[in-house]
């Protein structure tokens, strides 16, 4: 198992699995997409409080869900590149920082589209919106802090810093409906025990988070590739990598 | 598809706007990795080229 | 000559408080500025003083926030810029003590200044003096906090063109639950009921953020250093 792990850290041989990757998760994105937004939106019978604006959800949770996601993956990976100076782990955070914005950039648009009809406003300055909004801010700062740097390599360790130093908002998101008391309705799917939501509701649910992961892990893959690609212009084993 | 379905319950100005924007953001994550590795194999193929030596 | 710890911490922090004096006018310039933006809200939304209370706390906090920010260029920059921020790391005390020697001397002269000089700036916003008090308690916690996450945005953006604007950038997302909870705190001390819950917020974030960001601001000095 270890030596797996050890290629993990070899640029080539992550650049390969990526290429390899990218049509697969594609597909399988396209099927769970395509379920769930079938079942989402049509067969799913209308929420007794929201009517149909409640199918809103299907687009707006899995993209708060990953805006999250990507930035603890990016904070992840770029702890493992200043710890142990793996420098995979500087592309894949350079990778995953734009797709996180857009999707946070998502779940704050469909949120707001959401939260007119539901609460009356496009917008609330309430714990959950507000932190999201932060994370954005976060997203662009280590994105601007990055291309600040004339040495490429000094850049990506200030921005893995500072990934890793903004990492403590994205509890803070998820607990903001918790821990005080919000506008925004609380958790529902990610949480201890049962999800409160029937099946009919949340098999489409489910299907859209998958599918969106899976776009996240396909949009990486591909992002990935051009970053190995930058980062080692020199290496031998690009000149093979671009002939393909 | 009965006109049910396209109003929405009268939600259709929001719902629609929605799921728009959530599909431009997934494509343009799509097409912008894209772009950007095939910038990424264009800018490698440059410097190898320079480092092979080909004369200027 | 063998120097402890502790001699070497107060030598860094009587150096940094000499060469700030030698200014007096850098000092005093995140001071106008915080009185100068704290004018700019009355000005321009003429609102009667009775009215302004209303928004002083936000207003407060904001100018505090922004003024702060004018003055972190200042931490680490000179003395990267001719070198002996290098020398001081190899004099053998560590990089985390001479970073927490100088945001500490930092704080002195910009955060406790501004913790100073508060009562003035609340009584042209129409501030009651009963609430005083929390007011200056959640400023200074607020700006412990302040010059840390300042310290590690400085430690990032040292040398950058345009490092102002991103070390803004960097801290002031980081910054906003100092923003909410102090104008919280104070907002409650103005309406006579009690500021505990939000000043124990502020209290939690400066110790979580006095315990961490040293490492933090230490890692970033090495980060753009070497």
């Amino acid at each position: 198992m270890w030596t797996w792990f050890y290629k993990l850290a070899s640029p080539p041989y992550v650049y390969g699995v990526a290429a390899a990757f990218v049509p697969w998760l594609l597909g399988v994105a396209a099927v769970a997409l395509g379920y769930g937004l079938v079942a989402g939106l049509a067969i799913a019978p209308p929420d007794y409080q929201q009517g149909d604006a409640f199918r809103m959800m299907y687009v707006h949770v899995p993209s708060a869900l990953l805006s999250l996601t990507v930035y603890t993956v990016m904070a992840a990976a770029s702890a493992v590149a200043l710890i142990w100076r793996i420098k995979v782990g500087h592309a894949v955070a350079a990778a995953s920082a734009p797709i996180g914005a857009s999707f946070t950039l998502a779940a704050l648009v469909t949120g707001s589209l959401w939260g007119r009809p539901m609460w009356g406003t496009y917008w609330a300055w309430d714990p959950r919106l507000t932190s999201e909004l932060i994370l954005l801010f976060l997203y662009v700062g280590v994105m601007s802090l990055r291309s600040a740097f004339e040495d490429p390599a000094r850049g990506d360790r200030a921005a893995a810093l500072l990934a890793i130093v903004g990492v403590v908002n994205v509890p803070i998101v998820h607990f903001s409906v918790v821990w005080w008391n919000s506008l925004h309705q609380g958790a529902t799917v990610v949480k201890l025990g049962a999800p409160s939501m029937p099946g009919s509701m949340l098999w489409p649910l489910l299907a859209m988070w998958i599918g969106f992961m899976l776009v996240y892990g396909a949009v990486l893959c591909l992002r990935l590739q051009g970053e190995l690609l930058n980062r080692e212009r020199q290496a031998v084993w690009v000149r093979e990598a671009i002939k393909s | 598809m009965s006109g049910d379905f396209w109003s929405m319950g009268g939600y259709a100005g929001y719902v629609w706007p929605c799921y728009a924007f959530a599909a431009a953001v997934l494509g343009w994550n799509l097409w912008s990795a894209r772009r950007s590795l095939a910038a990424a194999r264009v800018r490698a193929g440059r410097a190898l080229a320079m480092a092979s030596g080909e004369p200027r | 000559m063998q120097v402890g710890a502790w001699e070497a911490f107060l030598l860094i922090v009587n150096r940094e408080l000499s060469l700030s004096f030698r200014r007096p006018e850098q000092l005093l310039q995140p001071l106008v500025f915080f009185l100068i933006v704290t004018t700019l809200f009355p000005l321009g939304l003429s609102l009667q003083l009775s009215l302004l209370r209303d928004i002083s706390p936000g207003v407060l906090w904001t100018a505090a926030l922004l003024s702060s920010l004018l003055s972190l260029d200042s931490l680490f920059k000179s003395d990267a810029d001719d070198g002996t921020l290098e020398q001081l790391s190899l004099c053998g005390q560590g990089l985390t003590l001479i970073v927490v020697a100088k945001t500490g001397a930092h704080w002195l002269v910009t955060g406790a200044a501004l913790v100073v000089v508060s009562p003035l700036v609340a009584t042209a916003l129409g501030i009651p003096v009963a609430a005083f008090a929390t007011m200056m308690l959640s400023l200074a916690l607020g700006t412990v906090t302040l010059s840390w996450l300042g310290a590690i945005g400085a430690g990032l953006t040292i040398g950058l063109r345009r490092g102002n604007v991103l070390l803004s950038l960097i801290v002031l997302p980081l910054a906003t639950p100092l923003l909410i909870f102090g104008a919280a705190a104070t907002e409650r001390a103005i309406s006579g009921t009690s500021a505990v819950g939000p000043l124990y917020f502020l209290a939690a974030l400066c110790v979580f953020t006095c315990t961490l960001a040293p490492l933090a601001a230490t890692a970033a000095l090495r980060i753009t250093l070497e």
